[in-house]
């Protein structure tokens, strides 16, 4: 059992973040950032190519992470992959011995840096789960036994401020059936949308870590705003960013309260520091949050 | 039908570096619904070609292009003019280029690019809604395709991505999972979606080139 998979069954209050890998292989600046997070969090969160932009794989990194010590998890999406090739790399996850993966369906491919790149979706978030569970239980996706089976925990993605939710609820439903063992969510930073989102969520039964991006500037939270679908930072935070003269204090304690006010709703938390990781252990000391 | 785009001029020039002579081939359906391969657009290539000195032997516009037996019958009929042409233009579809092909045993060049199975909202606007995947879904989901509307050809439900109810990828357009959502809860057919199993296309179904020879005896019973 994974560490992260312990924590979500006994009721700790989990905590994951993110960390990307670089467009290269010096992986010198991935490996700092996850340092700041030794020992303050579950498990390392590994992106899989995000926003569509060609990078270092997630496998790779999840298994350079783990060699010195972290628990990674290994993010997985449908968009590069046919079947055949998304469950040959959960086996080989299994195989270099990381467990928790976060089935994703993935950005569209015209969002990054290969616009002419043929895009896959051979599989959905909701298949590829039914792939992994399947995996889990000794056989692959057409039912061929396997010769050792792989264990996973098997996460997957919402996002409670998408529009109408109860269709998104829908869509986390079809996770949960197909084998979703805990969600993280898109970034949240209305607390009360957040309270609304689990009220519908609770009756599947399944550990939800709310997600946040560390905001580092008011531009950063207006760009997010406009561009990122399924955010709404209220304005009162922008004008908390934009009025402070100490960024980094601001985003703390702003991270901090949301963390605060939803604490008791969910299971955890997810940070998606984008560079700030090393911030991270302050948020989590400030809402006094041990592993 | 077939949507079609034509060719930027030049580029068909190009293509057609070196002949003297082409002769032209048109389509009485899709192309000429596109305004790419009908007799208007066949009159205008032939005095756009003309104006570059190249010249053109003459024309048909097969009913439809993309006919076998149609494109043999009219070759033979215009037998002449395409032996005194360097090669065909063709301005149909991809499919009707290599009917030409076949038919004539000619040079062929595409005049156009072969976008998508189209339907018509009106006069000269097309919309792509199905794309052929050989295992229609349609009942489940409302009679809204997402294997061909949502870009990503989620068969499961959204993504996450969705933005005032349009979709990230062409804001343009409104995200097809919240159309089939509010259909589906329209005609109370929200549940039997919610209980159905976790679908996933089977693309064995469809492989590439695919033929289809309607068997003899079965159609003759259905026809009694």
């Amino acid at each position: 059992m994974t560490s992260l998979q312990q924590a979500l069954a006994k009721g700790e209050f989990a905590v994951t973040a993110e960390v990307a890998p670089p467009k290269g292989t010096d992986t010198s600046e991935m490996m700092e950032n996850a340092e700041f997070l030794r020992d303050k969090v579950h498990a390392v969160n590994v992106t899989d190519q995000q926003s569509s932009v060609m990078r270092l794989g997630s496998l790779a990194s999840c298994r350079l992470l783990k060699e010195v010590g972290f628990e990674p998890v290994f993010q997985l999406t449908t968009r590069d992959r046919n079947r055949i090739a998304l469950q040959s790399d959960l086996l080989s996850a299994a195989a270099l011995g990381i467990e928790n993966v976060l089935c994703l369906t993935g950005d569209y491919i015209t969002l990054g840096d290969h616009p002419q790149a043929k895009p896959v979706f051979d599989l959905d978030s909701v298949s590829l789960l039914m792939a992994a569970n399947r995996l889990k239980e000794g056989y692959d996706h057409v039912g061929n036994q396997l010769q050792g089976k792989p264990h996973f925990l098997l996460g997957a993605v919402v996002t409670p401020g998408y529009e109408p939710m109860d269709l998104q609820l829908l869509k986390m439903h079809r996770k949960v059936t197909a084998g979703a063992q805990f969600f993280q969510t898109q970034a949240v930073y209305d607390s009360e949308l957040f309270r609304r989102f689990m009220e519908g969520a609770k009756d599947l039964g399944v550990p939800v870590l709310l997600g946040l991006v560390l905001l580092k500037s008011a531009g950063m939270a207006r760009y997010m705003n406009k561009n990122v679908a399924g955010v709404r930072i209220p304005d009162s935070i922008i004008d908390e960013m934009n009025n402070t003269e100490d960024k980094i204090a601001t985003c703390i304690k702003i991270t901090a309260r949301i963390i605060r006010e939803t604490r008791e709703l969910c299971q955890g938390v997810h940070l998606m520091a984008m560079g700030w990781e090393r911030y991270v252990p302050d948020i989590l000391m400030e809402v006094d949050v041990q592993i | 039908m077939i949507i079609t785009k034509a060719k930027p001029f030049a580029e068909i020039l190009h293509s057609l570096e070196g002949e003297k002579a082409v002769f032209l081939v048109g389509c009485s359906e899709c192309a000429t619904v596109c305004k790419t391969g009908g007799e208007d657009e066949l009159k205008a290539m032939k005095k756009r070609l003309e104006g570059e000195r190249v010249g053109v032997s003459g024309w048909v516009i097969l009913d439809p292009g993309c006919n076998l037996l149609e494109a043999k019958k009219e070759f033979r009929k215009a037998k002449e003019e395409i032996a005194r042409a360097d090669s065909l233009l063709v301005m149909s579809c991809g499919g009707g280029v290599q009917i030409a092909q076949e038919a004539s045993g000619k040079v062929v060049h595409p005049a156009n690019n072969t976008l998508f199975l189209g339907t018509v909202e009106r006069f000269g606007h097309f919309k792509q809604y199905c794309s052929m995947c050989g295992e229609c879904i349609l009942d489940l989901t409302g009679g809204i395709c997402p294997a061909t509307r949502c870009p990503k050809g989620l068969l499961n439900g959204p993504c996450g991505g969705a933005k005032d109810g349009k979709c990230e990828v062409n804001p343009d357009n409104d995200c097809v999972w919240i159309e089939i959502y509010d259909r589906l809860k329209e005609i109370g057919r929200l549940k039997e979606f919610l209980a159905s199993s976790v679908q996933v296309h089977d693309y064995s179904v469809n492989t590439n080139p695919s033929t289809l020879v309607l068997e003899r005896d079965k159609a003759r019973s259905d026809n009694r």
